[in-house]
């Protein structure tokens, strides 16, 4: 065989192998939103699901879903910038500094089933929040800082190192350089790495089987105390997400439209997820383009 | 008088520099601490099998059987471990040479094409949730496994096929990475020379960024050791090694899963499942160590 | 009788309904009864507890009820430790915790759960004995023909060795435990149950009986039909109780809650509409070890 004829088989194996992978994902959209899209409706999405009739719904899920990503994101973007910031301008280079680099990075491939255990040992059981939508933050803050701490590192080490060094050359304290000249220019890329997490955040289920439980207690739209038990707004009141929503009812649905509801609630959250990453990539390429244009 | 004002001038200056550095090494601080809790917490469980319950080290990631509930209790973790090693590693066996394709696709054939379609098309794959995943498994995966191959269609091929695609955005990033960062004087030297750009990747760039490609599939693997739900949904969950790819199996996720809510903290079967949580941390260790040394081997 | 609870049940969903609605409306009624507590468990009782606990807040303004579902395990150890009031599980809690622990748990049998053996709808069989079931789940007969079906595989859908479920299963109908067989499958979910024993030809597994539906067939033990009624009567021998566990003798607030969750509305109500068989709708009695009184 010559070398351009091997040269053309390749290049045909690759594109159709490229090819396929497009088609596996078209596919698996296709398959979730085919069976799914159908059962959505305003009504779906808004009213609480039924133990044993037909007709429930998905609200009380898709709002858990929601309050906890912004739960664990106020506990997590703060912990995480600091600790990135730490990371990239304040520690000293030694071999401490690559210890805490390699924890980092230890923590970040930690499977998410052994950090719901742990949930439920030391923030359910020991700290005595009980299943609450609390722990299953806190738990999902664990997965999520390393995350955070290596977007904003990569952030701050993409900022012109001039930039820096006029900033300090002011009279700046560090400080002050990194939080009104350095954030600020690192911005886009710290804001798309965020809302892929949360995008990560929306799906996950393993940790919080175990952190935030199984469960949604009646909640009442009308009471935004966040101190009654009945209050969507109370961070300590068990919460069933959509993802752990869809492995439930999946397997001990009695209502007899449970396939309908978890297809449906599967598309509800792929179409998530979908929005997410676009999301992400639009801010990403808008906050650029904005920010080279001033430059 | 101009010393005091000096001094009121830089005194919110120190502050703030001061503020900042204790902010962000209190973060720091707190990472590290919530990464030794973990350690020490599932520990101090999972080894409690062994010095409260006195189950021995080796019959337990050596023995076959796993009977929490017989007389006497047994644990024998090994078809677990079998069965998360050859349900990872098949899947990044599957995995791998699809992420190369795409890789090499986005970065030596169609870089406009690949960069602006099949690239977000990849990262949507990372982002479908695992639960979806599993639910899909079951609903196709699993059928046609059971119409076409003889068994049950659950299985570790199941799992395998579920896991290569949760996988394949894992290793094709990594390989894109690798594969972009290529000295393009390496390359241009090789076409220079008269290769055909097959034979350019074959002999050039293949070679080059193997230690990456390696660091991308152990990662992978690293990823497919740890998923639980996905896994459990497809994998039949049978206590044993299986004889064929397409008969039921168990995991060490698995088998924690599908347990854990059923048995009473503190009791030797609930300790036991602590242990096998306790060999998937260690397992999540050894692969960050690969991938560490294999990183290493990149810069020489 | 069907009718009745037919009516009973309209009639209580619409009451739900109403209550849905008009929350926090009806603060000023209500008895004097307050205070807060958690009842965490099984999964399998969940459902009933969730949905009573909704009427009983609506009824007592001044309680409020959470309900988790984590486990029977972890109900029980829960609960044993204090961090909740009531633990919910399928089983004794005999059989999950020491014997001092379990000795301090108060057991109030709230409900009773029939279990049958199904199997995939293309088996021709619908009766099995005993000693048959016995066969097939330790693997002495692995061919359909050999209990008087077609000449088929015969593919056992299982659970976990730690589920309730399946302990009540060995227990009482096949009176001994099993070994897990090679390339059985395990489940611990009943949806995934039906799901694989519907689709999966000579499939053999078991289901509790509000999980019963036409994907599946049941087959009868030793003759007599997995119904409510004979499970009520004592024909039917599979069976558990399902249990809701306090820590000593329970305050008052959820001493309310278990005796309104007794009362003939909820038993003759929910506990029917959810599948469940009234636990004072039954003529038999059983112990811990499973002697069964009249």
């Amino acid at each position: 065989m010559s070398a351009k004829t091997a040269d053309k088989i390749a290049t045909a194996v690759i594109v159709g192998v490229a090819a396929f992978i497009v088609l596996v994902l078209a596919g698996l959209l296709g398959f979730i939103l085919y069976r799914g899209v159908g059962h959505i409706s305003f009504h779906f999405l808004t009213s609480a699901p039924e133990t044993i009739r037909k007709g429930g719904g998905i609200g009380p899920q898709l709002f858990n879903s929601v309050f906890l990503l912004v739960l664990t994101m106020i506990i997590t973007i703060p912990i995480g910038l600091g600790a990135g910031i730490y990371m990239s301008e304040y520690a000293p280079a030694n071999k401490i500094t690559s210890g805490i680099r390699l924890i980092v990075e230890v923590l970040s491939s930690v499977p998410s089933i052994v950090v719901g255990l742990f949930g439920l040992l030391v923030i359910v059981n020991l700290f005595g929040f009980g299943f609450s939508l609390f722990s299953g933050a806190l738990a999902l803050t664990v997965f999520n800082l390393p995350l955070m701490v290596r977007i904003t590192e990569q952030g701050l080490k993409g900022v012109p190192r001039e930039q820096k060094e006029a900033s300090l050359a002011l009279g700046l304290s560090k400080w002050k350089t990194i939080t009104s000249v350095m954030l600020p220019i690192a911005m886009p890329v710290i804001l798309t790495g965020t809302i892929l997490a949360a995008g990560r955040v929306f799906g996950e289920a393993a940790a919080l089987l175990f952190t935030a439980g199984m469960s949604s207690p009646r909640l009442d739209f009308t009471n935004w105390n966040p101190l009654s038990p009945f209050s969507p707004l109370n961070p300590f009141r068990p919460a069933e997400t959509l993802a752990v929503h869809i492995w439930k009812i999946n397997s001990e649905g009695l209502a007899p439209d449970a396939a309908q509801i978890a297809a449906g609630a599967s598309a509800v959250l792929v179409i998530t997820v979908l929005v997410f990453n676009f999301a992400a990539r639009w801010l990403g390429r808008y906050m650029y383009r904005k920010f080279t244009a001033i430059k | 008088m101009a010393q005091s004002l000096e001094r009121q001038k830089a005194k919110p200056h120190i502050a703030e520099e001061w503020v900042g550095k204790v902010y962000t090494l209190l973060c720091i601080a707190f990472l590290i601490t919530t990464i030794v809790s973990i350690v020490y917490f599932v520990a101090s469980k999972g080894l409690s099998t062994f010095f409260v319950n006195h189950v021995s080290l080796t019959n337990l990631v050596t023995g076959l059987k796993w009977s929490p509930d017989g007389q006497p209790p047994v644990f024998g973790a090994l078809p677990f471990i079998f069965g998360s090693f050859s349900t990872s590693i098949l899947a990044a066996v599957i995995a791998a040479p699809l992420s190369f394709c795409a890789a090499v696709f986005m970065i030596e054939i169609a870089p406009k094409f690949g960069r602006r379609y099949l690239q977000p098309v990849i990262e949507l794959l990372a982002g479908i949730p695992s639960v979806v995943y599993g639910f899909v498994g079951l609903s196709v995966i699993v059928p046609f496994f059971r119409d076409v191959f003889p068994g049950q269609g659950v299985g570790i091929a199941a799992g395998a096929l579920v896991l290569s695609v949760m996988i394949l955005p894992t290793i094709t990033t990594i390989a894109t990475d690798a594969l972009a960062a290529l000295p393009k004087g390496l390359k241009e030297g090789s076409y220079a020379l008269g290769s055909t750009r097959w034979q350019t990747i074959y002999r050039i760039v293949l070679p080059t960024t193997l230690p990456a490609l390696m660091t991308g599939i152990v990662l992978g693997i690293a990823r497919a050791f740890g998923e639980a739900l996905a896994v459990q949904m497809v994998i039949g969950n049978a206590p044993h090694i299986p004889h064929s790819l397409f008969e039921s199996a168990s995991t060490l996720t698995s088998a924690i899963t599908l347990s854990m809510g059923n048995t009473a903290m503190g009791s030797v079967a609930n300790n036991a499942l602590w242990s096998l949580a306790l060999i998937l941390m260690f397992m999540t260790f050894v692969f960050v160590f690969i991938v560490r040394w294999l990183e290493g081997r990149k810069k020489l | 009788m069907l009718l009745m609870v037919l009516t009973l049940t309209v009639a209580l969903a619409a009451c739900g309904q109403k209550n849905n609605s008009s929350n926090g409306g009806n603060a000023s009624e209500g008895s004097s009864l307050s205070g807060s507590f958690l009842a965490s468990g099984s999964s399998a009782l969940q459902p009933l507890v969730d949905q009573v606990s909704k009427k009983f807040m609506d009824a007592n303004s001044g309680v409020s009820v959470q309900v988790q579902a984590g486990g029977s395990g972890t109900g029980l150890t829960q609960v044993s430790e204090g961090q909740s009031q009531i633990g919910n599980s399928d089983v004794f809690a005999e059989e999950k915790l020491d014997a001092a622990k379990a000795a301090e748990l108060v057991d109030h049998q709230v409900a009773v759960v029939g279990m049958a053996a199904v199997v995939n709808k293309d088996i021709t069989i619908d009766n099995l004995t005993k000693q048959q079931l016995v066969d097939i789940f330790t693997g002495k007969v692995t061919n359909w023909k050999d209990v008087g079906g077609n000449d088929q595989k015969i593919q056992i859908i299982n659970r976990p060795s730690s589920s309730g479920t399946r302990a009540t299963f060995e227990k009482f109908a096949l009176g001994q435990k099993s070994e897990d067989l090679q390339g059985s499958i395990q489940e611990d979910s009943s949806g995934t149950v039906k799901k694989l024993v519907g689709e999966t030809p000579g499939a053999i597994g078991y289901l509790a009986l509000s999980y019963l539906d036409d994907s599946v067939k049941a087959v009868k033990y030793e003759g007599v039909e997995a119904s409510a009624d004979n499970v009520a009567n004592g024909t039917y021998p599979v069976w558990a109780y399902e249990h809701m566990y306090t820590k000593g003798e329970p305050d008052a607030a959820i001493k309310a809650f278990l005796d309104y969750m007794m009362s003939d509305e909820v038993q003759n109500g929910d506990v029917v509409e959810l599948g469940y068989i009234p636990a004072n709708k039954m003529q038999v009695k059983r112990d811990v070890d499973g002697n069964i009184t009249k």
